[in-house]
């Protein structure tokens, strides 16, 4: 490798020519958003009933779009949408060239649908592709996809995109961790795919069962799918020796493909040639000043089957100033690690289940597995922070035990300003998600 | 002349001791003595047992967190005073008990206490040179008879 291309953009990564388009410049990128917009918006009238009732009561047409800056003169969309359009009513194609549907998981209710268009798998693997090759994969990689394959848009989205990059693929999807273990190590897996909890329980059994995963040949972790945090990552990276690179996405827009973070680790660039981003109060939902945190709205500008204009994602993240490291010019937005649907109000305040994993981070230097607990007695909510026992944790001296349930309620209490109480439990009581990790049981009757 | 000590976490459970005990007799190890240290919320199980190192293992392999520590093993004897005379030289040379507990049986007039210092190699010379009888190993688990 020459001298050059060490000190590029990626330099490790051999590049892929759809990421070009992650280095357009910003006045030509304006153009394809604007005529993009112009498209989508006649598409969804024409074609989606909710989106023509939405945008009569507006006032808007089509005819009122000449640009992308006239993104804001269109309605929002929220998830209370999807669900009451369930399941095929914001398709903005006929079912005939629909050849994909994906669900989300959904908690609660009914999931939400996603719709896909032979052209739509074409961009979504497209974004894939340039999602990997930001974290520095090519040809040459072999990926490990422990992302669920199914309903769930990980697993074939991160499938597809690996495949198209020119790596190696080995779907293994989620779950039987020993077998996980197995395989990235007997044949060489020198990039996984996951939740990054789940990576976490992965290198907690690797290390059980006598195995040292920075011995092994990986060095990259695409993880996504669920907020996680800047020590969560710092922890990851040396425990396994790898670089950990954020993704970001969701089912109502494409899956994963959305954002991505490049070599500089600094931030996740929106993939804007496909995915306008805005970043809108929530309360109010006015853009906030530039820079500022609020709510991440997205608008797919070239999806054809379920086109969202200005979906409400309720995550909270803020647009990074400057340039990226690696050179592109997509605008990045800061790691998400607020969900607003995460959020908990314990005695009237905010509290993020990720502000207790810093906190316990600070004190022991290890993210212990924790579980919050929310009650309420005679109408004062109580929080019960549990976390595991790790050997790190314990000693046999009673009062070392009682210092650390200390040490740990009052950082968590620091972090957050309400009360808690910690309890210390055993390993392996709290049970483990293969997904998804559940960090907080409400048992309160709200 | 120190004896590995190994310790676990528990929560203050209905059956969780059972279940430690179980999985000890399930391997053929016996408890040789042992010390529940409990809290509001949870307790802290020490044992003392031959082959630690299996005992250690089996646990582990059941989920548990285990702690090996270093302990002091000595005679004492069975008489007003006698405790309190062969602690007498420790507190003097700054040597602090963390936790003490006795062994089930005695014998001749003598009773078995098991000392968690925390410096146990000064309390081992310091015992030593008081004349006080230092157990090890041998002479805990197979005691002349």
């Amino acid at each position: 490798m020459s001298d050059s291309r060490a000190s590029g953009p990626d330099a490790a990564a051999r590049f892929h020519p759809a990421s070009s388009l992650d280095y357009v410049p910003r006045e030509q990128l304006r153009r394809l958003q604007s005529q993009r917009l112009k498209e989508v918006v006649s598409r969804v009238y024409d074609h989606v009933a909710f989106y023509r009732r939405r945008m009569d009561q507006l006032g808007v047409t089509p005819s009122d779009i000449r640009s992308i800056d006239d993104v804001d003169k269109l309605p929002f969309t929220l998830k209370s949408d999807l669900r009451d359009e369930y399941p095929f009513g914001l398709f903005a194609a006929p079912l005939g060239q629909i050849v994909r549907l994906h669900a989300s998981s959904g908690t609660t209710g009914k999931p939400i649908v996603a719709a896909y268009t032979q052209h739509d798998l074409d961009v979504w693997k497209n974004v894939m592709v340039r999602t990997f090759a930001a974290a520095g994969l090519s040809e040459g990689d072999i990926v490990q996809n422990s992302y669920g394959y199914g309903l769930f848009t990980g697993g074939l989205g991160a499938h597809y995109g690996a495949e198209a990059l020119g790596a190696t693929v080995i779907p293994t999807s989620g779950g039987n961790t020993d077998r996980q273990i197995m395989i990235l190590k007997d044949f060489g897996v020198t990039a996984i795919c996951c939740t990054p909890s789940y990576f976490l329980h992965v290198l907690d059994r690797a290390a059980e069962i006598g195995i040292d995963v920075r011995h092994l040949p990986l060095r990259v972790g695409v993880f996504g799918a669920e907020p996680w945090t800047e020590a969560m990552r710092r922890r990851i990276e040396e425990l396994a020796g790898i670089k950990a690179y954020d993704i970001y996405g969701l089912t109502e827009i494409i899956g994963p493909g959305v954002g991505a973070e490049c070599s500089g680790q600094n931030g996740l660039h929106i993939f804007e040639d496909h995915f306008y981003p805005e970043i809108v109060d929530p309360e109010t939902g006015r853009p906030v000043p530039e820079g500022a945190d609020g709510e991440l709205v997205i608008t797919t500008l070239t999806k054809q089957a379920m086109p969202m204009l200005r979906y409400r994602s309720r995550d909270i993240t803020a647009f990074l100033p400057g340039s990226s490291p690696s050179g592109r010019t997509l605008r990045r937005i800061r790691r998400i690690f607020h969900r607003s649907d995460d959020m908990f109000i314990v005695r009237g305040v905010n509290v993020f289940p990720s502000q207790i994993e810093e906190a316990l981070l600070r004190v022991e230097g290890t993210l212990p597995h924790y579980q919050i607990t929310l009650t309420r007695q005679r109408g004062l909510d109580d929080v019960d922070v549990q976390i595991e026992v790790t050997p790190e944790l314990f000693s046999d001296r009673v009062s070392a035990m009682e210092n650390l349930q200390q040490r740990l309620a009052k950082a968590i209490e620091q972090t957050v300003n309400i009360r808690v109480n910690v309890s210390l439990v055993e390993p392996h009581s709290i049970a483990r998600s293969e997904g998804k990790a559940r960090r907080v049981i409400d048992k309160r009757d709200l | 002349m120190k004896i590995s000590q190994i310790s676990l976490f528990l929560e203050n459970k209905p059956g969780h001791l059972s279940s430690v005990c179980q999985t000890l007799a399930d391997a053929g190890i016996s408890i040789r003595t042992l010390s529940l240290a409990d809290t509001q919320r949870f307790g802290i199980l020490r044992l003392i047992v031959e082959d630690w190192k299996r005992a250690k293992a089996v646990l582990e392999a059941t989920g548990c967190v285990v702690n090996v520590t270093d302990v002091v093993a000595t005679e004492v004897e069975d008489r007003p005073g006698g405790l309190a005379a062969l602690l007498r030289p420790l507190e003097e040379s700054g040597v602090n008990v963390e936790y003490m507990y006795a062994f089930a049986l005695g014998n001749k007039g003598r009773a078995t206490m098991v000392f968690r210092f925390d410096q146990p190699d000064a309390a081992i010379e310091i015992l030593k040179k008081s004349g006080v009888s230092v157990l090890g190993s041998v002479n805990l688990f197979r005691p002349a008879t």
